[in-house]
Formats: C-alpha cells, structure tokens, sequence
C-alpha cells in the first residue's frame, strides 16, 4: 500500500505567499481528506503530480463541500450557498484548471458550477492520467509488474454515463500489459455501486439485497484479482461488498490512481 | 355516392375528434412550468433524425429492437397506402396510384411484405408479454389497463394487416375475373397464398374487399383516436420529446434560479433579486414540474427499460422509473379532468407525491442516470424524482433522518460527515 507522503503538498494560500501560480489546483474533496481508504488515494494522486513536475497546490483547509449530496438530496438551498463560497473562493485565487479524485466533485464543479459563476477547466485524475501516459510521463515501469493480472473495470456513474468519461481509466490500465476484463454490464450500461444520490449517507431502502452487493457478485463473476475503482465512494461500496463476500484475501479493490503509482514505482 | 359522402363524414368526425382531443393533451402538458428547449436548433434536430427516426438507442436490445424496427417501418410506409385510401374513398376511383405500373407494383408488393413482418412482429411481440411472460412487460405497475393497452395495440395492428392481406387477395381475384371497377394493377407476393381461401363468386368477392378496405381505414382512424388514451401515443410524441430531450451531460442538475437569487441575496446584502412570482421549490404535483416532464409521460410507452435498469429496482426496492412516469401521466389526465369540470382553481386534496408516488420510492434513487441512458425516446425518470426530492427537503424538511443528519454537518463543518474543517489537511500530514 501507499503508505508515507515524503513530499510537501503546497496550499494555495502558501503558494501565493510566495508570489507563485500552480498549474493545476487538486480538489481533495470530502471523501479523500477524511474517509482513512480514500485519504491513501489522495496521497498518490500528490506522488503522480509530483513525480511528473506538475506544479499543483490544495486549498487546505480552505476547501468546502462541492455540495454534491446536498443538491442530489434535494437541498438546492444548501448546494447553492456551498457553490458559492467555493467559488468565491476558487476565483479569489484566480484559478484556471482543477484536477480531482471524485467524480462528483467532478461533475459539480464542471457542470453547475458555470451557472454560478465558477467557469474552470476541470478533469478527473484518471483524464490526468491519460494525458501523461500518451505525452510519456507515466510509463508503467519501475513498480509492481500486473502482468497478466486479471483487472475489472467499475465505471462511476458520474464520470461514465454522467459525463461520457470511459476510455481514460481503461487507458491507464491497458499500459499494464495485464488481463482487462469486462463486467456484463459496463461503461454506458454500468450498474450503480449504491453510492450516489446521498444514498452513501443513508440506510438502504428495504429490498432483497443492497446494491453493492449485487455489483460485487457481478465483478466477482469475472474472477479479478484486482478490481478497480476511479472514485471514493465506489471504493467503499466495493470494499465493503468484497468484505461480506469474503473475498478480501483473494481480490483487492484499488483505484486507477493507486494502480498507476505502484506500477510506476512511486 | 354515398358510400363517398360517408367515408368523408367520418373521416371528418375522426380527424375533428382527434385534434379535439389532442388539443386537450396539449392543455395538460402546459399545466406545467415554462422551460426554455429551444436552443442549438441543429444539434436537437439531428438527435430526434438519430433517436426517433434512426430508432439508434433501441439497437441495445437486439431482438426487440428488429421486431419494432419491422413495425416502425410498416407503419411509416404503409402509410403511403393510407394516403390512396383516403383519395379512392373520396372521389369513388380504385387504386389510384395504379396508373403507376411497374412502380406501383413495387410499392404494393413491399407492402405486403412489411404488412407480413408487422403480423409477425406483433405475434412474437404477444407471445412475449402473455406467454413467454417477460419480466420487464410483467411488472406490477402494469396490471390492469396498461397490460389491456398493450394486447389491444397488438391485436389491432395484426388485424389490420390481417385486413389489408385479405383485401388485397379478393382485389388480385376480382382483377383476374375481369370485375367491373377492379383495375389490373399491384404485385402480391404475399396475399396472393390467400386467395385459394376465399370464395370464387364475383359478389362475395367484392363483398369480401370492400369489408376489408372498409375495416382498414375504420380502424387506423379508431387507432388515431385511441392513441391519446393509450401508452400508443409514442408514435406521434417520440419526435418532439427527442427534438426537446436534454442535451447537456446527464449528471448536470439544473441550478434553480429561484434559489440562485435567495441565495446571493444572503450571501451579498446589496444583491437586490428581480421581482419573481412565488413558486414552491421542487414539485409536490405535476403543476410544479415543467412541461417537458409532463411531455415525457405522454411519450411513455411503458418498455420498462428504464425499470430493467435500475439498481435500486434490480435490487427488490419500490421505485420504478416506469412507474415514475406512469404515475405523472395518471394524475396529469386526472387534474385535467378537474380542470374540465370545475376550472382550473380547482384542489382536490390530492397530490403526486404520496397520492401516486411514495416517498420510499424516491428515496430509493441512486441518480445514477441508468433509466435515462436506457430510454429508447430519451424520457428523463429522473428529473422528476429530483424536483420531488427538492419539495420534501426545502419545503417540507422531510427528508430521512440520516439525510438531515448528513445535511446538518454541510452546513456546519463544510462537509457530509462530522469532522472538523480543521483537520481537513490531516491526510498530508499524517501517515
């Protein structure tokens, strides 16, 4: 596993302190600052963008809530005034293009965020990802070898059918020369982990099974020995399925970010 | 003669009712709010010559999608038959486009062929619903009328094939008996199997086809004038919901304005917001949502693949975008039927929510867009689940605890679960 964070991760408020500009600013989200298996994916996502020289920087403890599962629980009210202050806080430091490891803040701030006010350039750290493997910077070298690792793929409903990001988090792992699997129902046709629409933060309701599980069996189905993720809250759900199914000495669950760092060597 | 000035008079009737009708659907669907779809005219008009007339998002399922292209086909060429029927019934000639020759040989000839596949197609199509028993076309939500809607539908249209065979059989016998007024003309490569059936006097013949020829246009105008009671309707409705079906990303939620304007004025006390009229904030009633949700549930046809889709419907929960749509159709023809009797001020007591659909229901939405994605006709289930999320949240606060729970710890920490925005750097720092 990812384990310690040997580098400095510049704040925004330290950068301008020192009179820089970052590139990029990385959008940590909810999820990767506080949930302990996402905050590890976070961290590799700072050892890529340091690996490769990509001036980035956070907003610390400056960083609120996209206000995602407030909007989709139907609190616009609470989405709007979120909105908002972020992006007054975003504009205040003039930034230009954002890089995040949630598909739901990705899709906020993408797609209603210009309504508000807040106009960026916004990518998912798999579309990161991509870019570097196609410009060289990431070559699945020098790490672990996944050499004809059988790898499913489970696409986010908000990076895939919510914004037509498929190809990206396949590209990643295609480098790997392993053995690339599809679930039956995949990209366009994925099925929901059961995590979206401020269902992560409550209890299911009653049915014959939870959605999880039934995904879990799904990808099971493909006998993987890594299944792998491109956003927090489908790492839970996904992990957690894996756990009831037992079958956590067998498959790990890792996200594309996670992937390209030990296959990298980072 | 008269059998011209009858067949005007009821195409008339039929035509009158018809626009009678319609015209009342189109009252209901702006019960609901204005909603602006009228921009990137291009872009819209190639989705609906893709989705609607390409029929590109029924390929997903192969066997269905070939059985409805083959009725799809039939009902848009046949209708060029229509259209001699319609002028040999005025003016008292047959088979107008005779004088066509070779042509128009084709043209009766492919229609017999896709007159065949229709029958076919619409047998395999029952044999699925009654017998093999589908689960998608056996869900709950369709017992009753909608089950009946479906077989009358079918067993229609293979009547009318039916009809069309068999007239065109009696016709080719009249033509070969040299019968007064039974021109020599059309090929008839299917019906022409159907004429050892038929008697072989000149009288019963002529009989034969002009009840048929009569059955033919009699039932496609009933036909037209059931549609706007029936799940039918998405033959005439699938272009202009595709031409009006929501081209940004699907997991864009729209931003209420409304909202937009209370919420600056919050946040900047100098923001003066422009005069509005009072709204509710999401949709307790179908009044609430916009025409184009109201347009969707006309479009319905109930597939149910949406329904066959959805995670929380896989998984044995309540909801169904099916039933979302359904129930919005339902209870739109009901405050119509208000609005018919005793004005449009009129309350009933009633509601969508909790009346037609249950809070559980929309509880159990993952917003994972997969009913949207699935929609051969581009009907957005959602939307609607969304707009009844916001009036139970922002007018009602009546969302499930744990939601409240999650909401509290937004508005006081900046983000879902209770921790403090302090440590919000924590996961750089520690190891």
């Amino acid at each position: 596993m990812s384990e310690k964070l040997n580098i400095e991760v510049p704040t925004m408020a330290e950068m301008i302190a020192r009179g820089e500009e970052p590139e990029i600013l990385f959008w940590v989200g909810c999820a990767g600052s506080y949930d302990e298996r996402a905050q590890k994916i976070t961290r590799d996502i700072c050892k890529i963008l340091h690996h490769v020289g990509i001036k980035y920087a956070v907003l610390g403890t400056e960083e609120s809530c996209t206000g995602d599962p407030a909007k989709r629980a139907g609190n616009e009210f609470l989405f709007q005034m979120q909105a908002m202050t972020n992006i007054e806080v975003l504009n205040g430091y003039n930034i230009k293009k954002i890089v995040t490891g949630c598909p739901h803040c990705f899709n906020t701030i993408k797609n209603e965020y210009p309504g508000l006010g807040g106009s960026y350039d916004v990518i998912h750290h798999t579309q990161l990802i991509q870019d570097l493997i196609s410009e060289g910077k990431l070559k699945a070298e020098g790490g672990e070898s996944f050499k004809g690792k059988k790898i499913t793929y489970h696409d986010p409903c908000y990076l895939g059918r919510g914004n037509g990001v498929y190809e990206a988090p396949r590209k990643a792992l295609e480098v790997l020369d392993a053995q690339l699997v599809e679930m039956k129902r995949c990209k366009s046709n994925g099925l929901c982990c059961g995590a979206g629409g401020a269902q992560m933060f409550k209890e299911p309701e009653k049915g014959n099974k939870d959605i999880n599980i039934e995904r879990i069996e799904e990808a099971l189905e493909t006998n993987p020995g890594i299944i792998a993720a491109g956003c927090p809250f489908c790492m839970t759900m996904l992990s957690d399925g894996v756990k009831m199914k037992e079958q956590n000495e067998n498959v790990q669950v890792l996200d594309i970010a996670e992937i390209t760092v030990r296959a990298n060597g980072l | 003669m008269i059998s011209q000035i009858l067949f005007i008079a009821i195409t008339l009737a039929a035509i009158a009712l018809f626009s009678f009708n319609l015209k009342k659907v189109i009252r209901n669907i702006k019960i609901g709010k204005a909603a602006d779809r009228t921009d990137q005219p291009q872009k819209r008009l190639m989705t609906m010559i893709r989705v609607a007339f390409g029929q590109s998002k029924m390929v997903v399922r192969p066997i269905p999608a070939a059985l409805h292209f083959v009725v799809y086909i039939g009902f848009v060429i046949i209708n060029i038959e229509v259209l001699e029927i319609m002028i040999d019934g005025i003016f008292g000639t047959h088979r107008v486009f005779g004088g066509l020759g070779s042509l128009y040989n084709f043209l009766i000839g492919s229609f017999e062929i896709l007159a065949l596949g229709v029958w076919v197609g619409c047998a395999i199509f029952l044999i699925r619903r009654n017998i093999l028993k589908l689960k998608r076309l056996n869900s709950p939500e369709l017992k009753g009328w909608p089950k009946s809607d479906a077989n009358y539908i079918l067993i229609t249209e293979i009547l009318l094939m039916t009809a069309f065979l068999i007239m065109n059989a009696a016709d080719a016998k009249l033509q070969a008996l040299g019968a007064h007024h039974y021109i020599t003309a059309g090929s008839f490569p299917v019906s022409q199997f159907l004429q050892n059936l038929l008697p072989a006097s000149e009288g019963s013949l002529i009989a034969i086809e002009r009840g048929c020829w009569w059955f033919h246009i009699l039932g496609i105008l009933a036909f037209l004038n059931y549609l706007p009671y029936s799940k039918h309707f998405h033959i005439l409705f699938a272009f202009p919901n595709t031409y009006f079906s929501n081209l940004e990303p699907k997991g864009e939620f729209s931003n209420m304005q409304s909202v937009t304007n209370e919420v600056k004025a919050m946040l900047d006390p100098s923001f003066t917001p422009p005069e509005a009229e009072a709204g509710r904030f999401g949709a307790k009633d179908v009044n609430d949502l916009s025409w184009i949700n109201l347009m969707n549930a006309y479009t319905c046809t109930e597939c149910g693949r949406c329904t066959s889709v959805c995670p929380a419907n896989i998984t044995g929960k309540l909801l169904s975008p099916r039933k979302i749509m359904m129930d919005t159709r339902d209870r739109m023809e009901e405050v119509g039927k208000n609005i018919d009797k005793t004005g449009s001020g009129f309350d009933d007591g009633k509601s969508l929510i909790d009346n037609y659909i249950t809070r559980e229901e929309i509880w159990a939405c993952t917003s994972c867009n997969a009913c949207v994605q699935a929609c051969p006709i581009n009907i957005d289930p959602l939307a609607i689940i969304t707009d009844l999320r916001r009036y139970a949240v922002m007018e009602e606060s009546q969302a499930p605890s744990s939601i409240n729970a999650m909401l509290g710890n937004i508005e006081n920490n900046g983000a879902p679960w209770k921790y403090s925005p302090a440590d919000r750097l924590n996961w750089a720092k520690e190891n």
